[in-house]
């Protein structure tokens, strides 16, 4: 099997391929929840009961073709900086990083597949996929369940569908979700019409982190809340569809902001960059704000030579977990602040950064009094 | 809190430990009078109050998976089932529950293939032998045994107290199982 050194060096699958519109959505994930027939579900279980399905599932799992020389950990051998990590890659769930003994998680060598053992239930299958394609990350983890299921006896009823430790997840057990990145809606203060538009139709909307964190970065993810009832396709689709309307709306409202503020836009996107380029000491928060606006103006053409993969990488890396990692040891919120600086102040250096000037210069006189008070 | 047996305001709190499981009852002044609960004889509450007995003689009590021992009072605390064959033990109601979350309350997505039911070997060790759910539908999976006329009572009733919603979905619910029944 994989080392962890080995699995996070590399950047998944996902960060670095493009799909579809990834100027908007940054990933799409579907996972699946399963549980085994004859075992109680991991959060009313005794610890012997959830290593004995854990020495029986684990080994089984590993085996599956997806995820042959991928990565496996028993969560008693991981050190909390590393499972924090998993979690900043979107790997495991925080509530799963929070557990310890009768806990593992098996990964594929692209980090496009995980599956998280005695999470809320015995397993949780989660693919991810680059952009708007839920539909392909459906067909991996259908693919691996089916595959675990003629293997092992999973709790099914024929009226309720897959049995889940909370009726929540009853039925498909699925939860299909994308993160967006919508900045434009935010700056033109459309969002809030916009998430409640969603929450009528039976989405959920969260932010970075899942439920109850916020939405850092202008990222939002929206994810179904309804799983029983309805076929897995079906809901993928109107998640897609309702997903392409919010993207349309954030490619209309970047347009128009590009159109009727560019100064104002300019002016936002420059103060970023000079603030990445130059701080020493960067919050979180400061610098998933700020690393929004800079992906705002790479995706308008408004930053020369700046990838938006160069920006995504660092969005992982500035996370609290990822620098302790790369440091080697634990360290202070001050500490992580000057380290997040350092590193953002490196990566930077390759860009050119926003243009001095307007790239349509067809009204001079559009902002004559800055000018002259030099 | 309220009082586990009326809904009056509870009072008087007992806590146990029955076989590893905690219990709680919950009691206002008058039901622990009329229980005849006092200093002396209140150790034997909870037990008496969670005997089979009791529990069939007033529809609040406590009804718990024979699977795994979890107790229709935790569901309602935490919202999670204890085992897969809570679903089971707690059927009454569920649907109601169900209804509030979901689309529908009957399953119309993946199935597990017929071909892939583990041989009963694999099963693990089990205290239950209540295992509802059929391992392997056939293709043509058979539609679970639906009450219909009980369905109609839960219509009449919703037409009754003026849920035209619920009416409605409870009709087509009926109408969609009513062919696949005469067939």
């Amino acid at each position: 099997m994989m080392r962890f050194a080995t699995l996070i060096k590399n950047p998944a699958d996902w960060m670095k391929g493009a799909g579809p519109h990834s100027d908007v959505v940054m990933t799409s994930r579907v996972r699946l929840a399963r549980n085994l027939r004859g075992y109680p579900f991991p959060g009313f279980s005794q610890e012997r009961q959830r290593i004995e399905l854990l020495e029986r599932a684990r080994p089984v799992v590993e085996e599956l073709p997806e995820m042959r020389d991928g990565y496996s950990e028993d969560y008693t051998e991981l050190t909390k900086i590393r499972k924090q990590v998993l979690v900043e890659r979107h790997l495991v769930s925080r509530e799963h990083a929070a557990r310890s003994s009768g806990c593992a998680v098996v990964v594929d060598r692209k980090q496009s597949i995980s599956i998280m053992i005695n999470e809320e239930d015995h397993f949780r299958i989660q693919g991810i996929r680059p952009g708007l394609n839920l539909t392909s990350a459906f067909e991996v983890v259908d693919r691996v369940d089916t595959e675990l299921e003629a293997m092992l006896p999973y709790a099914f009823d024929p009226k309720l569908g897959y049995l889940t430790a909370c009726p929540t997840n009853l039925g498909t057990g699925m939860r299909a979700s994308v993160m967006l990145h919508l900045p434009a809606l935010v700056l033109t203060e459309q969002i809030n019409p916009v998430i409640k538009a969603i929450g009528k139709i039976g989405l959920a909307v969260r932010g970075l982190y899942g439920e109850g964190t916020e939405a850092l970065g202008n990222l939002f993810q929206i994810s179904n809340q309804h799983t029983l009832g309805e076929a897995e396709p079906e809901i993928i689709a109107q998640i897609e569809k309702v997903i392409e309307g919010v993207v349309r709306s954030e490619v209309t409202a970047r347009a128009k902001l590009k159109e009727d503020h560019e100064t104002m836009l300019r002016d936002q996107i420059g103060r970023a960059f000079a603030i990445l380029r130059y701080a020493h000491i960067l919050t979180s928060k400061e610098a998933l704000n700020l690393l929004s606006m800079l992906r705002l103006g790479a995706d308008l053409d408004l930053v020369g030579n700046c990838d938006r993969s160069l920006i995504d990488m660092l969005l992982l890396e500035i996370q609290p977990a990822h620098l302790q990692l790369s440091a080697a040891r634990e360290l202070s919120p001050e500490e992580r602040d000057s380290m997040r600086a350092d590193l953002t102040r490196a990566r930077l250096q390759s860009i050119d950064g926003p243009g001095s000037f307007p790239t349509s210069q067809s009204n001079p006189g559009g902002t004559p009094s800055t000018q002259n008070d030099e | 809190m309220k009082c586990d047996v009326c809904e009056n305001e509870a009072t008087v709190f007992l806590t146990q430990i029955i076989n590893g499981q905690m219990t709680t009852v919950n009691l206002c002044e008058t039901c622990s009078k009329a229980k005849g609960v006092t200093e002396e004889t209140g150790f034997g509450l909870a037990e008496a109050f969670l005997s089979p007995s009791h529990r069939t003689e007033s529809d609040s009590m406590e009804i718990v998976c024979d699977s795994c021992g979890f107790t229709a009072s935790q569901l309602k605390k935490i919202g999670r089932m204890g085992c897969p064959e809570c679903y089971a033990a707690f059927r009454d109601g569920l649907d109601g529950l169900l209804r509030n979350m979901h689309k529908g309350t009957r399953h119309v997505g993946k199935r597990p293939s017929s071909t892939s039911a583990p041989p009963p070997q694999m099963l693990p060790r089990q205290r239950t032998t209540t295992v509802k759910e059929a391992p392997s539908p056939a293709p043509a999976p058979p539609m679970p045994p639906v009450d219909v006329a009980k369905l109609r009572a839960e219509l009449d009733l919703a037409v009754k107290e003026e849920r035209y919603e619920d009416a409605a979905r409870l009709k087509s619910e009926i109408e969609s199982l009513q062919p696949k029944a005469s067939k």
